[in-house]
């Protein structure tokens, strides 16, 4: 459960989240790496070549951290995560509260998960759907509506000359590993209480 | 029954034994076949890399070509001692200092031996040095930008022809004087050639870090030509050899005059003795005028200086540190091979290849076993200096190089052809003829203590029928060869650029990982540089303009100007915002008496317009940089002299 809980602590200093973007005139792929308290280039000037090739379609500027009130709010819910686990996680240890605490840090853990991806979705769509209506190009859709150039939430995706490939990345890999490592813990602490409620 | 069976078994096993040797041999053969398979071996498939860089000298273009090998392939031409209106390259605000020299602003340059610097006997990759011929300088190139970056003017020198070879670790890059002339430069008559006329030597140190060149020193010897050069290496490191023409001194009709004596000379130079000498306050400076030219990355700006004292030393003033060794006639290239043992005279006038010992040498000397003297400096004697000779192996030997597997390549002008030859035994092994009248040849690492043997190239002087006819006037023809085997295999033929007279060529790797992609703005720091769109204005300076510009995909900040006047003179200073890779943009303004920007990411270049014609003039981006590179464009208005049209400027609006 500590252990756990503290893998969260891993996306402070790796990306959350990666969107690679590959075309014929780019082999090596443009990336963003996704981090809770900001957005960076995979290379140095990858951001900067992203938004100047976007204002081609009048996609908005990639936000900077302080234009996006989660990447100051993210930080702090992911350590007040991390050290309730720890807390749990602890007084589970010293037998001072039951192994159920450790299922229910997972299923707040999980809302809030859910919710980190529905808000981190819900901004993909408006980057990628809402346009400049001078924008230099403008592709719309069969039905006459807008093209939206939304990278996808997870997976691979084709806008127009570019491949958009969008993945978890090792900050959040560490933070499914722990999630998942609470709920073996939870499934320990049920064993042993079984046991001795048998013995 | 059992013994037939047996005895079959047995049958049955030499028969598979046989079979399997004859498999052997047809497999041997299937591959001979497929060796044979030419196109196979220099096939680069698309999007794949070629193994080898190679760097060849443009001669007349006055600039050095970039070339992959084994396809042939040219994929850039650096210019060094040219104007270069494609880039901009010596029309540039910035890089005309490059091109200055004592003599004032000289817009061409003769190109001849490209080398490239080394550690420890073998080539790292870092820079290329290149020497013109014509007005004397070295330049010095950078193996990461693939741009020139300083050029030294070499005083005292007329036709910088045994140049530019570097020592084992670089301490030195020499240059050598073709021709004879009076030093200091005098008005005399010519007929006094002999005797007064001097031969000037000159030793350029180059920083370890930077690349830096500084004259160390010059060994003014007696007036012969000095032709080519190559540094001692390994047992021979700090000594440099170079052949020498002309010990007649004649100063008229040369083919005949400068071709009556039976041998002429190699001059063997003790480097590391010279400068011990000079470190000790030896030698005088004499008063002298020559450039320094240095482009800094980062202001993107070249600065000319003029130096105006050199250091001289003549060399019966430090004994022991020069001699001469007697070589059959007027010899071409002097070249040394990678143990550093074997000097290479090849007398072009000569039907045999002679080969000196170094150790031999170092013995006679010792013994002071001389045959006579030349204006003080002892003459050797020719049998107690000799290797070998590799009895007539061709006409008109003019360069060798070395494959580090115990052979040597010469080229044979005359009779065109390449021919191989065993170090120690002098024998000739293979020869193949080149298309047509070879002069140099190399082969990569091929001035070094080790050479990356596999290919060999020879550049030709004669090109006639090789490619589809273009006029009297063709591109030079160059074959590669694959020395990998016994025999030499003719694998390619292509066209150079220019007339190359040498080449460096070293294996991909090294510098493929260090050539750079763009130029960080945030490193920018030159003076007229606008590093934000925030940053671009136009500012009047009596009857100078100056417009500081900016341009990215797909537009130049700001695109109207207006308040210029006939009789202005005024500065583009455009700065390419872009940081990616690959997206340059050009500019030009119609009626400029001068050539195009082309600008790389990150980079601030300035181009001089001085408009004669009142009107609305436009201007655009000459590189297509992209899908809307056809609107990357702008105006800007010409008033009268007298009018008083104000300064303004503006982007994505109308102006006021």
């Amino acid at each position: 459960m500590i252990i756990g809980s503290l893998l969260l602590l891993g996306l402070f200093k790796f990306p959350l989240w990666n969107i690679m973007l590959g075309a014929p005139q780019y082999p090596d792929p443009l990336g963003m790496n996704i981090y809770i308290d900001g957005i960076k280039g995979v290379s140095e000037f990858d951001l900067q070549n992203i938004d100047g090739l976007n204002h081609y379609i009048g996609m908005k500027t990639i936000p900077k951290a302080e234009e996006m009130w989660e990447f100051s709010v993210f930080p702090k819910v992911i350590l007040g995560m991390a050290l309730l686990g720890v807390i749990i996680g602890s007084l589970g240890y010293l037998n001072k509260v039951s192994y159920k605490y450790f299922l229910g840090w997972f299923v707040l853990m999980s809302i809030l998960g859910i919710l980190g991806m529905y808000d981190f979705n819900n901004w993909l769509a408006d980057y990628g759907g809402n346009l400049d209506p001078h924008a230099i190009i403008k592709v719309t859709n069969p039905d006459g509506t807008p093209m939206s150039y939304k990278p996808p939430l997870i997976g691979f995706k084709k806008l127009l000359n570019f491949d958009v490939t969008s993945l978890p990345n090792t900050g959040g890999y560490l933070m499914f590993i722990g999630m998942s490592l609470t709920l073996v813990a939870f499934w320990l602490g049920r064993k042993i209480s079984l046991k001795k409620t048998t013995s | 029954m059992k013994r037939i069976l047996t005895s079959s078994i047995a049958t049955l096993i030499i028969l598979l034994g046989f079979t399997s040797c004859n498999n052997g041999n047809k497999s041997n053969s299937k591959s001979g076949a497929l060796a044979n398979n030419i196109a196979e071996k220099v096939y680069i498939a698309p999007g794949e890399y070629d193994s080898h860089y190679a760097f060849i000298s443009g001669g007349y273009s006055g600039n050095l070509t970039v070339y992959g090998l084994p396809s042939g392939r040219m994929f850039k031409e650096i210019p060094v001692f040219s104007q270069f209106p494609t880039s901009g390259y010596g029309y540039s605000e910035e890089t005309k200092p490059m091109l200055n020299t004592s003599h004032g602003f000289i817009p061409w340059g003769d190109s001849h031996h490209p080398d490239i610097s080394q550690s420890k006997g073998e080539i790292d990759g870092r820079w290329v040095f290149i020497n013109e011929n014509n007005t004397p300088r070295i330049a010095r190139i950078s193996l990461t930008t693939f741009e020139t970056e300083e050029i030294i003017e070499v005083p005292n020198s007329a036709g910088n022809h045994s140049s530019s070879f570097v020592t084992e670790n670089t301490e030195y890059v020499v240059a050598g004087t073709r021709f004879s002339v009076p030093i200091p430069q005098r008005d005399m008559p010519i007929k006094d050639y002999k005797g007064n006329f001097q031969g000037a030597l000159s030793f350029i140190s180059v920083a370890p870090e930077t690349g830096n060149m500084d004259i160390k020193f010059q060994v003014l010897m007696p007036g012969f030509n000095y032709d080519l050069s190559h540094p001692g290496r390994g047992k021979s490191h700090g000594w440099f050899f170079f052949t020498t023409y002309n010990t007649e001194e004649a100063s008229t009709l040369l083919e005949v005059n400068a071709s009556q004596n039976d041998k002429d000379f190699i001059a063997a130079i003790n480097w590391k003795k010279i400068e011990e000498y000079v470190n000790n306050g030896g030698g005088k400076m004499m008063p002298a005028n020559y450039t320094h030219n240095v482009y800094d990355e980062h202001t993107h700006t070249a600065k000319s200086t003029m130096n105006k004292e050199v250091r001289v030393v003549n060399p019966i003033d430090v004994p022991g540190a020069v001699y001469f060794i007697p070589t059959p006639k007027s010899p071409h290239g002097c070249d040394v091979d990678p143990s550093g043992e074997y000097i290479v005279g090849n007398g072009k006038l000569s039907a045999n290849l002679t080969v000196h010992s170094f150790t031999k040498m170092l013995d006679a000397i010792e013994k002071e076993k001389f045959a006579g003297e030349a204006y003080g400096i002892p003459i050797l004697n020719f049998e107690d200096v000799l290797a070998g000779v590799v009895e007539q192996p061709g006409l008109g030997p003019l360069h060798t190089e070395f494959d580090g597997q115990g052979n040597a390549y010469t080229t044979f002008f005359i009779s065109s052809e390449v021919v191989k030859w065993k170090i120690g035994t002098w024998e000739v092994i293979d020869r193949k003829p080149t298309y047509y009248s070879v002069g140099h040849l190399t082969i990569p690492g091929g001035n070094s203590g080790k050479p990356q043997g596999k290919y060999m190239f020879a550049m030709n002087k004669i090109t006639k029928d090789r490619y589809l006819p273009t006029g009297p006037e063709m591109e030079h023809s160059a074959q590669l060869y694959d020395i990998s085997g016994e025999k030499m295999e003719l694998l390619l033929d292509f066209p150079t650029h220019g007339e190359p007279h040498y080449a460096a060529a070293m294996e991909a790797s090294l510098i493929k990982e260090q050539s750079q992609k763009i130029y960080k703005l945030a490193d920018n720091k030159h003076p007229y540089a606008a590093k934000s769109d925030a940053e671009t204005k136009v500012v009047r300076d009596g009857n100078e303009v100056h417009i500081y510009m900016t341009t990215i995909r797909s537009h130049f900040s700001p695109d109207n100007i207006e308040g210029v006047k006939v009789g202005d003179k005024v500065f583009f200073h455009v700065t390419n915002l872009e940081q990616d890779f690959d997206v340059p943009h050009g500019f030009a303004v119609l009626g400029q008496n001068n050539s195009e920007l082309l600008i790389m990411p990150g980079q601030t270049k300035s181009s001089v317009w001085e408009p004669k014609q009142v009107g609305v003039w436009p201007f655009y981006c000459t590189d297509f940089c992209s899908a809307l590179h056809q609107e990357m464009q702008g105006y800007i208005r010409v008033s009268a002299a007298d009018s008083d049209v104000p300064i303004k400027w503006s982007l994505g609006e109308d102006i006021e």
